[in-house]
């Protein structure tokens, strides 16, 4: 015990004291995370007032709630699955086909919502398995220096000068077509990026006050990764992931478009485009579709990362 | 006869438009400089000293900032109803500010000499020097300027980076630039707070020297007590917004009156009474989104009471002294 | 209680012309703390003052030197060292409001040197964290907050609590107080000095600002460029100091009074770069009364007075035999 009781009033006599008259018998869970609820409402107010944002964010839910309840909503689920209906074929849009039928009479509509699905499920994956490689490298390159760092800089370097679609294409011609294919071969393209931006991150933070009153206080170094650097890295990397998703989609309907992703029957939008060019312009909404999803998933992507990155960094005042 | 002040603020008032609401900086204020006075605006942060210097040269930005009421009057005009023209050219002409941390005042990537030429030239445009100069021109009244300010060797310091130079070195350059376009007013913003004792005492004195030389009127602003009786003839005392207290260096540190001077200067360590127990000052800056109405240092005034609801004038106790408090001399 | 002999931390870096040269942050400086007593270390920057105070709780690794704490020899850094360092020595730094962690509420800042060294968990932690936090004076309902939602001086507050938390016998103390505003200081320095007395710490106080080492130590030692160069208890190195350096600094500060007191002239000149320092007396480029061919060639020795001791070939009894006079 430090000090006695009637030393610790001595002090209390001496110091500014607070706002001492609250009570508090027990704290709820709401009391105890009084603060985080507050700091979630800044910024909830803060990303409210930004209009492109609050546009960003209200496509990416739109797009989320089709992949969602996509295979319970769609018209014509059988065209998506290889049916072939050649007496409709290269329908314009009208009240039964939304969006127009295609070449073998398959209904645009359900097609395009299917691919939502396909889509930001490549994107998701490839972006999570960048990070899961990307930030756990890029820290150990921060912290531990040295020729380790060295190492997986360069390693990265190799990796950044290659144009990423370029090796995409490579490693899905050496693996061969398909959709799994085409999601190792976006991951392996897209890690060096977080490491990048990890590693700079965590350079800067090695730094901060904090971290050395850690080692003064004799934390290990795995205690200082998990609960001072990591938690701190979090916001660059999601600004960078919500911006991802966006390049990644772009990237995974290239390589459908190249043919190297989802084979048909499989609706996914880059294929359908790649097709759809032969019947431009007359057919012009077999292509216009598709490439107007792939646009707008992007747009809300990316206006929802730019939104984010302004809340999350700079830090607001206090 | 006494001379017409160089500066006049006027019931000034300030706000900020913020997220969470309208911050009132500035509750009000006004004061005179005369012309060739020094006049140190002393104060713990969040009491607008910086926001007032800024002021005068108009470099808040105005969206956040808007200005309530009142009127700052420099040589019979007043700058809030000036064009942005007009500011400019007083600007660095007849008005110069020097800033706290001189490294990030110079560009990294030119010269000093390229940065002093720079604002030599850029005044001769606006101002009204009657003589219309050359760069190599400027780059000797550069080197004189420098000179001026006892920087050693400016022919190398002219041709040097600003990373090669030390901290007093570097604001000594500044107030080279400051001083290029022959100013009425020299506003610093504490110039002295990031930079070392022995290094503070050569910069104070270089001011002191150089108000004299040019005659000068001089606004110092700092939290720093024992800087304003060093460099200033009078001192405002401000807190949360409004001038508490405007008294001769004599007066202030002799007789203090205001609640508030009182309390800093206890908060204070006295060389010359090292066993003099230090005292703060309880409670804390009023949230200036919902100032209470009257005298802003009422939470924390011992002596506070009802009347403190009407903000008291400024008024004369003794002669060089005024004070803002209801309890102190006649109101 | 602390014993610091002949510290020397040596940087490699590379000067402006990019040649690899050595940074002497500190050069040989050796200190000596009694138990429950306050010794300041003031300087401008390029002393090394800060550097010291780091390196005796091995926050930088040292290039030479024997630390002794509590008559435990911890001059070699291993486990064992380490550990028992930790728990026993601390420090509390400038910013406070950098120095804690802006994810982490302050229960969890304050409770994390008790979850590294012992077992304390769940309401026992809470009960002492909530303890701490009244020693310091801040009330309960913070245990849950953010930093950013403190004032400077309740942050530094919370700081003190987590240096305090394992009852350390050493505290040192990185210009504590430089980073708050006037009103706000002298409350944390009352309550630094009135925490001593209660804890019977010891405290290794560095700062830049004489007036405020003064208020709170017993002793002091000026340094310069790496070294100490007068040492004595604070009354006499204030009131007389003997080393021209301690004399033109002491100058130097701005009085709050209304007249100043009659002092010398500023030092000319800029503060050396620990890179490249002066050869000799290492003051001498800035010094006022050197003395030629001597101050320039020879480092001078530790002349002791009464009640301490300072660097200066002037105050050498046997001044005339080493050659050369007072310009």
């Amino acid at each position: 015990m430090v000090g006695s009781t009637n030393q610790r009033t001595n002090l209390a006599t001496v110091m500014l004291i607070q706002d001492s008259n609250e009570d508090h018998a027990s704290e709820s869970f709401a009391d105890r995370h009084a603060s985080t609820y507050r700091t979630l409402r800044l910024y909830a107010r803060t990303f409210r007032r930004n209009t492109s944002a609050m546009f960003g964010l209200a496509i990416v839910v739109v797009f989320l709630v089709v992949a969602a309840i996509g295979p319970w909503i769609v018209p014509f689920p059988e065209d998506a699955t290889g049916a072939v209906h050649l007496d409709i074929k290269l329908q314009p849009p009208d009240s039964t086909h939304w969006f127009g039928t295609d070449e073998v009479g398959n209904d645009i509509f359900t097609r395009v919502v299917l691919g939502t699905r396909t889509t930001l499920q490549i994107a998701c994956i490839v972006t999570g398995v960048a990070m899961l490689i990307g930030v756990p490298l890029g820290m150990i390159a921060g912290l531990v220096g040295g020729w380790v760092q060295e190492a997986i800089m360069r390693v990265t370097d190799v990796f950044l000068s290659v144009p990423g679609l370029v090796l995409a294409i490579a490693i899905v011609g050496a693996l061969g077509p398909g959709i799994v294919n085409a999601m190792l071969a976006l991951s392996l393209v897209w890690w060096p990026g977080y490491v990048r931006l990890v590693q700079a991150k965590t350079l800067a933070l090695k730094n901060e006050i904090y971290v050395q009153a850690a080692y003064s206080i004799g934390a290990s170094k795995l205690r200082i990764v998990f609960i001072h650097i990591l938690p701190n890295c979090t916001s660059p990397i999601i600004v960078k992931a919500s911006m991802d998703m966006g390049m990644a989609i772009l990237g995974a309907a290239s390589l459908g478009f190249l043919g190297l992703g989802a084979q048909p029957p499989f609706p996914e939008w880059g294929a359908m485009i790649s097709i759809a060019r032969t019947y431009l312009p007359d057919w012009w909404w077999y292509s216009f579709f598709p490439g107007l999803a792939i646009s707008l998933t992007v747009l809300g992507f990316n206006l929802l990362g730019d939104g984010l990155r302004d809340i999350l960094d700079p830090r607001h005042r206090d | 006869m006494p001379d017409k002040p160089i500066l006049s603020f006027i019931d000034f008032k300030l706000n900020f438009d913020t997220f969470d609401g309208v911050y009132q900086a500035i509750d009000g204020i006004s004061f005179d400089l005369n012309p060739g006075e020094s006049l140190g605006i002393v104060g713990e942060t969040g009491c607008g000293k910086s926001v007032t210097a800024k002021s005068i040269m108009g470099l808040l930005p105005s969206p956040p900032a808007e200005v309530a009421g009142g009127g700052i009057w420099f040589d019979g005009r007043n700058l809030l109803k000036e064009k942005s023209s007009t500011l400019k050219s007083i600007r660095g002409n007849e008005i110069s500010m020097i800033f706290q941390d001189p490294m990030t005042y110079l560009n990294p990537v030119f010269t000093i000499g390229k940065q002093i030429v720079d604002v030599i030239l850029a005044h001769q445009k606006r101002g009204n020097h009657g003589r219309s100069l050359s760069s190599k021109q400027a780059f000797q009244y550069g080197m004189e300027l420098l000179d001026k300010v006892h920087l050693p060797n400016p022919r190398r310091q002219m041709k040097s980076y600003p990373h090669e130079l030390s901290g007093g070195m570097r604001q000594r350059v500044l107030i080279a630039m400051a001083l290029s376009g022959q100013p009425k007013l020299l506003i610093a913003d504490e110039p002295t707070t990031a930079l070392d004792v022995t290094i503070q005492a050569q910069i104070l004195e270089l001011i002191s020297e150089l108000r004299e030389q040019l005659n000068l009127s001089v606004i110092m602003i700092t939290h720093d007590l024992g800087v304003v009786a060093t460099v200033c003839d009078r001192v405002l005392v401000m807190y949360a917004g409004q001038i508490v207290e405007d008294a001769s260096i004599k007066q202030l540190f002799n007789n203090p009156s205001h609640p508030y001077t009182r309390g800093l200067l206890q908060a204070v360590p006295d060389p010359a009474k090292p066993n003099k127990k230090l005292k703060g000052i309880p409670g804390a800056l009023p949230n200036l989104l919902n100032p209470p109405i009257g005298c802003r240092f009422q939470t924390r005034c011992s002596s506070a009471s009802e009347k403190c609801t009407r903000m008291p004038a400024l008024h004369e106790i003794r002669t060089n002294q005024k004070v803002a408090c209801w309890n102190v001399g006649t109101a | 209680m602390l014993a610091v002999e002949n510290l020397k931390v040596h940087f490699d870096v590379r000067n402006n012309r990019g040649v690899k040269t050595k940074l002497r942050a500190v050069d040989g400086v050796s200190l000596h703390l009694k138990k429950g007593e306050a010794y300041g270390i003031v300087g401008e920057s390029g002393s090394g003052k800060s550097t010291i105070g780091k390196a005796v709780l091995n926050l930088t690794p040292k290039t030479e030197g024997k630390i002794e704490i509590d008559g435990r020899d911890i001059t070699m850094t291993n486990r064992a060292n380490e550990a028992w360092l930790r728990q026993n020595a601390q420090i509390v730094f400038q910013d406070p409001h950098s120095a804690l962690n802006p994810r982490m509420t302050i229960m969890r800042s304050v409770a994390e040197p008790i979850i590294v060294h012992t077992k304390t968990r769940g309401h026992d932690l809470r009960r002492r964290v909530e303890e701490l936090l009244d020693i310091v004076g801040l009330s309960k309902q913070f245990i849950y907050r953010y930093p950013h939602e403190l004032s400077g001086g309740q942050k530094q507050r919370v700081c003190i609590a987590r240096a305090i938390a394992l009852e350390p016998s050493l505290l040192i103390l990185d210009e504590p107080t430089s980073a708050l505003d006037v009103s706000v200081q002298s409350q944390i320095l009352e309550f630094l000095a009135s925490l001593q007395r209660d804890l019977n710490l010891t405290y290794l106080f560095i700062s830049h600002n004489l007036s405020v080492v003064r208020y709170l130590c017993q002793r002091v030692g000026v340094m310069y460029l790496g070294n100490i160069i007068e040492e004595g208890t604070t009354k006499t190195v204030f009131e007389h100091p003997q080393h021209p350096y301690t004399k033109a600094l002491l100058g130097a500060i701005p009085y709050p009074g209304a007249t100043q007191p009659q002092s010398a002239p500023p030092l000319i000149g800029d503060i050396p770069s620990p890179v490249d320092l002066p050869v000799g007396c290492r003051f001498h480029t800035r010094c006022p009364v050197k003395v030629a061919n001597l101050c320039d060639r020879l480092a001078p020795e530790h002349h002791h007075q009464t009640l301490g001791w300072a660097s200066c070939h002037l105050l050498d009894p046997d001044l005339d035999k080493i050659g050369g006079k007072p310009e």
